[in-house]
């Protein structure tokens, strides 16, 4: 029986590029842009992509992990302003189990000729996503994980 | 189990924390295939016993690592709790934010021309 629980968490992440709102809000805004580098981790294939870039539309990335485990992003975006913000929420499902719940708000400021950028991200967390309660397993998940975003001085 | 809000700021902080650095990742994933001693932890680190137990303290207080002391020994064990819960998968989706918007900034300087760099005044 799957223990029903759900954990609310906030966080922004912030990243200072070296390039104009408009050509980083278009790495977002444009399907090439945003398959360059919205993928999964290593090992990741996609199976399935929808993209439609518009306030009521769509996104869908749906792939599958090294560990053949299948993570399904189903989006839809709320509110836009070209080269500013974008608001979208999402869902996430590991093998058809809902995982998370969320609100993602991107925002693009101009600093200098580059572009400061923002996500934050609102989640509801689902049933503490005991996956197959397998502690080995979570651990190096954990550590896969924390230990690319450290590299990156996180 | 039931209904909870968590302030995530700090125990994600400790957690990222905790496994920032190489010799304490080496002591969780050497406790992922059981519990171990102090000493038994220290061998395949070549570390002494002191620098272990100040690893061992930033663990216990990231909630990843308990330990007991029965008699003489000192037993170290992952808490599966703190690996159960929610936070190790909410970091987890951070980390995946920062690779994917490290992977934006490598597209971007790979594309300086591109795209749609509109006129706007």
């Amino acid at each position: 029986m799957i223990e029903r629980s759900v954990t609310h968490a906030t966080f922004s992440i912030e990243r200072v590029y070296d390039a104009a709102p408009a050509r980083v809000f278009a790495a977002w805004a444009t399907p090439e842009g945003k398959a360059s580098w919205f993928v999964g981790p290593v090992g990741w294939t996609q199976i399935e992509r929808v993209f439609d870039f518009r306030v009521g539309g769509e996104e869908r990335v749906k792939g599958s992990g090294e560990s053949g485990r299948i993570s399904d992003f189903r989006s839809h975006y709320f509110d836009i302003v070209p080269d500013g913000r974008i608001v979208y929420a999402y869902e996430m499902h590991i093998d058809d189990v809902r995982i998370s719940v969320s609100l993602a708000t991107v925002e693009f400021q101009a600093v200098g000729d580059g572009t400061r950028l923002v996500v934050t991200e609102q989640g509801a967390f689902l049933d503490g996503y005991d996956d197959a309660g397998s502690r080995e397993h979570g651990t190096r998940w954990l550590l896969d994980n924390l230990d690319a975003a450290l590299r990156y001085g996180a | 189990m039931v209904k909870h809000m968590l302030n995530q700021s700090v125990p994600l902080d400790r957690m990222f924390h905790a496994l920032a650095d190489p010799a304490r990742r080496g002591m969780v994933e050497r406790l992922s295939r059981g519990p171990a001693s102090v000493s038994e932890l220290a061998r395949p680190l070549g570390m002494s016993l002191p620098a272990v137990v100040q690893h061992l303290h930033v663990l216990q207080a990231s909630g990843l690592v308990r330990s007991e002391k029965i008699g003489r020994v000192r037993t170290c064990r992952l808490d599966p709790k703190a690996l159960r819960t929610a936070e190790s998968w909410i970091s987890a989706r951070r980390s995946q934010w920062e690779r994917r918007l490290d992977r934006l900034g490598e597209y971007l300087a790979r594309h300086p021309e591109a795209p749609t760099q509109r006129s706007r005044t």
